[in-house]
């Protein structure tokens, strides 16, 4: 298996456009993720954290700075950073089975080798008995776990994560962060999960980025020393409950400063 | 119950609703004809178009008619279809091939077919190539522009999904546009092949010696509206036959798009 590697991004510029109607995503953003931490970054919308995932995928081209992960300067993007995202991705050609063992397929590995990826990873998702089911069969929910084993089936040595749970009804919301939980307690990669849901980032978090926007730069790192597993009630906690409002706090000023 | 926006009715329903627009058809036919309302010159019975249809059938010649335009359609069709798919494929992905084929195939896109056939007999002949390229020249452009479009709408996200599981970008159409664009362009197909023939009947009534145009250019000159008949009857039933081809075609190849 893969290392699990670390993220450092380095006064990162994004911009859009040129001339005179050129906007600031990113301004001069900075952070490090280490080896099999669990990030998340949280923010209003638009504040650009959703460019910051597909800069360190490799998906868009930053205007400046450096982003490192596990010390390869990121330069497109590759098989070593795997990513769920928000909408649904699933090859809609592809069986679930066939979905998940797309990346291994495509580094050339033998089809038993192959097989054995596909039963582990639907085994870990809790989809074992959805292996020739077509991804248009599948509830959302569902959708997003195949979108998981197939992401980690690859071995990437890190999991980018872009607001996954989105459009999900919040029972089915909570199901799946537990999931997550498990599957990255097994998997031990590191994981870094854009968010703009506060609960859910102090939920996951190892550490949490709070984003303001409008140019996108990183207000406060918090550190989440909440035992895990995290359990249904925690929420409830007085700490939790004065974290959450903490980082509601930030986001609100940052708000107000707008005006 | 049946008219209800947007609900389902039973398939009973359905047959039953075809087919009696069908037999309203046929009593109106029947009505005009053997009511006398109409000179048979002008408007033959039903029953005759039949005794033609067994004549022809007998003596062998609707047959080979039949089969010369369908030969003109298919070889069109398939050579048309074979450079714009994969051509429309790369036109919608790449940015650049757009840009390159967009200003002239949006030019010739909009040029009457009809008025490009004195040229190509002058060019061609009167052969089957005529008419071939005739098919070739009413569908290829048509094609292209929507097969593009097809392979443009391919969620962005899909793409990128595919290149963090280790996509080469150069593989993207083969293994992710292809596939995602593949019901879109069987439907494209299916469309354009009832234009095809269409065009044929154009590039038979020009410059031809056989199939079911020529016969019924021929049939007009001596007023046996019958044939004509005969011959539209046939090209639509031979549309019939190949759209629900291509919907066979389209649940079988991908069947994972309903």
């Amino acid at each position: 298996m893969t290392q699990s590697a670390d993220i450092a991004v380095s006064s990162v510029t994004l911009r859009y456009g040129s001339g005179e109607k050129t906007v600031l995503a990113l301004d001069g953003l900075s952070l490090d993720v280490k080896p099999n931490e669990f990030a998340v970054i949280v923010g209003p919308s638009g504040c650009g954290k959703s460019s910051l995932l597909y800069l360190i995928a490799g998906l868009e081209d930053r205007t400046g700075g450096a982003i490192t992960v596990g010390g390869q300067s990121v330069d497109g993007p590759g098989p070593d950073r795997g990513m769920v995202f928000q909408s649904y991705t699933l090859f809609p050609w592809l069986t679930v089975a066939q979905n998940v063992a797309y990346g291994p397929r495509r580094r050339g590995l033998g089809e038993d080798e192959r097989n054995r990826l596909v039963r582990h990873y639907l085994a870990e998702v809790g989809l074992a008995g959805f292996a020739d089911h077509y991804p248009a069969q599948l509830s959302g929910g569902m959708k997003q776990r195949v979108a998981i084993a197939r992401a980690l089936a690859n071995d990437p040595a890190v999991l980018l994560m872009d607001e996954p749970f989105g459009a999900l009804d919040s029972q089915t919301r909570h199901a799946m962060q537990r999931l997550l939980l498990r599957v990255w307690d097994h998997s031990q990669k590191t994981v870094l999960f854009v968010t703009h849901d506060i609960e859910e980032a102090i939920l996951l978090a190892d550490r949490v980025f709070v984003m303001s926007g409008r140019p996108g730069q990183i207000r406060k790192v918090l550190s989440v020393d909440f035992p895990r597993p995290r359990l249904g009630d925690i929420v409830l906690d007085p700490a939790f409950i004065a974290m959450k409002r903490e980082i509601m706090g930030l986001l609100r000023a940052d708000e107000e400063g707008e005006d | 119950m049946a008219f209800v926006p947007y609900r389902p009715i039973p398939v009973a329903l359905a047959i039953s609703l075809g087919a009696a627009v069908w037999a309203l058809v046929l009593v109106g036919w029947m009505w005009l004809t053997y009511g006398g309302r109409v000179p048979e010159m002008f408007l033959p019975a039903p029953g005759k178009v039949l005794m033609t249809a067994g004549r022809l059938i007998a003596d062998g010649s609707l047959m080979m008619h039949t089969a010369a335009s369908a030969q003109v359609v298919l070889v069109g069709f398939v050579i048309s279809s074979i450079v714009a798919v994969p051509l429309g494929l790369y036109m919608g992905t790449y940015k650049a091939v757009q840009a390159a084929l967009d200003p002239l195939v949006n030019f010739i896109r909009y040029l009457p077919v009809t008025s490009f056939v004195p040229l190509f007999i002058l060019w061609i002949g009167i052969g089957i190539e005529q008419r071939v390229s005739v098919i070739i020249f009413g569908t290829f452009f048509q094609q292209l522009v929507m097969i593009a479009d097809a392979a443009r709408s391919v969620p962005r996200d899909l793409v990128n999904a595919a290149y963090t599981l280790g996509t080469k970008r150069s593989t993207t159409v083969r293994h992710i546009v292809f596939p995602a664009s593949l019901p879109a362009v069987l439907d494209i197909l299916r469309v354009t092949v009832g234009w095809a023939w269409t065009y044929l009947v154009v590039a038979e009534l020009v410059a031809a010696k056989s199939g079911l145009g020529y016969i019924s250019l021929k049939a007009m000159r001596g007023f046996q509206v019958d044939i004509i008949f005969l011959a539209i009857a046939m090209i639509g039933i031979l549309g019939l036959i190949t759209d629900q081809g291509f919907r066979l075609l389209r649940r079988f190849v991908a069947p994972w798009a309903v």
